[in-house]
């Protein structure tokens, strides 16, 4: 009876998880893995082949986007990390403990601001007749107006400036259960900074760093607003092409062919990077 | 002696990148939302007095915010959507920490890394994988049976479900985590004493988990609000305020209302940011 009972609550637990998982994640996916191997031949007509994956390796414009969008994702990530881990170390272990909560909250507050006013702000400070332009020209160290926008270096500053605060949240939680001890017996041991920050914290944070990583990698990587808003019409991301694929050309088929090799493309990057760290996504991403 | 003052010297250099860090945090933001009172027609310098017109002035051509029909429109969207998506998200959360904590069943762990995924699937993906599936459905029933099914279109109803797909991984998280730290002899306890199994979930195991419910409840809000990527491909006419931003500030280019907008959803966001950690901390000073 008791037993029956348990049986049953956890049937009726396992439900809303089973429709969640099937329905809205595994069923769309197969779906679109499906609809990415059909070819058009005729109106409403349509027949299996590769034809759209042959279509992107033929193309060179579309694979030298998917490579750009990965090359670029890879160095925000690194960016990121190695912008934000010494704040995040600061935080977590040099400010005093009024402090250390303070800024922690300065990274929380705004960490669900949209992309879009973020890149609106960096618009507002880099165009010609923006702030950083204008404070140039007034101190005097331009003589005219400067378009600091629809480059590289925009679009990659405008990245790692929306994704950075999830790098540092996860990198404080880790860093912040680790033993001050641990740290002054690395020096009592003879260690520098640099062995201690080696052998000792990096090891200990690895969770965190990793976990930051994924995370950052997967928001670069799937960004739509800030390439485009920051880097203009010729920023050649890839979430921009699907999205031409699927509304503009209403080419669904194509569209999503795209999409299942961003999604491969950035699982297998993910994956390499658990491989390789040894780590799993449980141990990461779940715990921050 | 030699040593401390470079001991000094290095924290006084690591405390100004700290500062320099979060002045670069707050750049941008301060931009986009400082514009909002400048009494002029755009969002640039020089800066011609203040004023309040961008929220609340009723005419052409400065037209405030809130006499700005569309804007309200989707601000209005925007608010059905993340309820929706909260509620349900917070629903189907709790009962995913339930069944991962408290259930045993044949490969838990595989399950639970399901239950990750979709935070790693790019929003965009998830949007167009959504969209396919629908459609499908949509078109399968009726081309057989001659059924319109107008909520299998774009439209908020997708809308929901796409942005629902993935935030559920968020608040499974926050509530797993909480309901982890959960004693199960409290709950022995009552039922020694002749609770039932209702009143020992509503008495005592809710009212624990409280702070988790609000603080990923909060949270599922502001992720469905400033969410984009995944809305893209799903919205229908209902857009919501993220999307009817972007459509302003792609048609007529930037103009101060869309900085009393930012402004305001700054505030907003960060207000609730803010009210999701007290609600998180309190727990923790009770417990200690």
């Amino acid at each position: 009876m008791q037993k029956d009972i348990k049986r049953l609550s956890l049937i009726l637990l396992f439900m809303p998880f089973a429709l969640w998982i099937v329905v809205l994640i595994a069923l769309p996916h197969v779906g679109m893995v499906i609809l990415s191997l059909q070819e058009k031949i005729a109106p409403r007509v349509y027949q299996y082949s590769l034809h759209n994956y042959i279509e992107f390796v033929n193309e060179p414009i579309y694979w030298n986007t998917l490579l750009r969008t990965g090359s670029i994702s890879l160095l925000v990530t690194v960016l990121a990390l190695l912008i934000g881990f010494p704040v995040a170390y600061y935080i977590a272990k040099i400010a005093g403990f009024r402090t250390r909560n303070g800024l922690f909250l300065l990274c929380l507050i705004p960490l669900w601001v949209s992309d879009l006013i973020r890149a609106f702000g960096w618009i507002l400070l880099l165009r010609e007749t923006g702030i950083v332009s204008g404070l140039l020209q007034w101190t005097g160290i331009l003589g005219s107006p400067m378009e600091f926008l629809y480059n590289d270096a925009a679009v990659i500053v405008g990245l790692v400036y929306t994704v950075i605060l999830f790098m540092i949240v996860p990198l404080v939680s880790t860093i912040d259960g680790m033993d001050n001890s641990m740290i002054e017996a690395g020096y009592n041991l003879g260690g520098n900074g640099f062995t201690v920050l080696r052998k000792i914290i990096i090891p200990y944070a690895m969770p965190g760093i990793v976990a930051g990583c994924i995370v950052v990698f997967m928001l670069t990587a799937g960004s739509y607003l800030t390439p485009i808003l920051l880097g203009g019409k010729n920023s050649s991301w890839f979430t921009e092409q699907i999205y031409d694929q699927f509304i503009t050309r209403y080419n669904w088929e194509s569209g999503a062919a795209f999409g299942f090799l961003l999604l491969a493309f950035t699982s297998l990057v993910v994956w390499l990077g658990l491989k390789l760290s040894g780590q799993s996504l449980s141990s990461t991403v779940a715990k921050s | 002696m030699i040593n401390q003052n470079k001991d000094r010297a290095f924290l006084w250099v690591y405390r100004t990148y700290v500062a320099a860090f979060f002045v670069f945090l707050a750049g941008p933001l301060l931009a986009a939302g400082m514009f909002a009172f400048n009494d002029s027609l755009f969002p640039a310098l020089p800066w011609q007095g203040f004023t309040l017109d961008w929220f609340f002035n009723d005419t052409e051509p400065k037209l405030g915010m809130f006499h700005d029909r569309r804007l309200l429109r989707g601000l209005y969207y925007s608010a059905i959507i993340a309820t929706s998506v909260s509620a349900l998200s917070v629903f189907v959360g709790t009962c995913n920490a339930f069944l991962f904590v408290r259930g045993s069943f044949p490969a838990k762990d595989f399950f639970y890394i399901l239950m990750i995924l979709p935070l790693v699937i790019p929003g965009v993906i998830l949007g167009i994988s959504i969209l396919v599936f629908a459609s499908n459905i949509a078109s399968a029933l009726e081309n057989n049976f001659g059924m319109e099914l107008e909520f299998l279109r774009p439209g908020i109803l997708l809308v929901v479900l796409g942005q629902f797909a993935f935030v559920t991984t968020i608040t499974s998280l926050v509530i797993t985590a909480r309901l982890k730290k959960f004693d199960e002899e409290m709950e022995e306890a009552a039922f020694n004493l002749g609770a039932s199994r209702a009143r020992v979930l509503r008495t005592i195991t809710l009212p624990f988990l409280s702070p988790a419910l609000i603080a990923s409840a909060i949270v599922a809000f502001l992720v469905s609000f400033e969410n984009f990527n995944t809305t893209l491909f799903l919205v229908g006419s209902e857009a919501p305020l993220t999307i009817t931003m972007y459509d302003r500030m792609v048609k007529v280019g930037s103009t101060p209302v869309l900085n009393a907008v930012s402004f305001f959803l700054m505030v907003g966001s960060g207000l609730l940011a803010l009210l999701s950690v007290v609600v998180q901390s309190d727990k923790a000073k009770s417990k200690a």
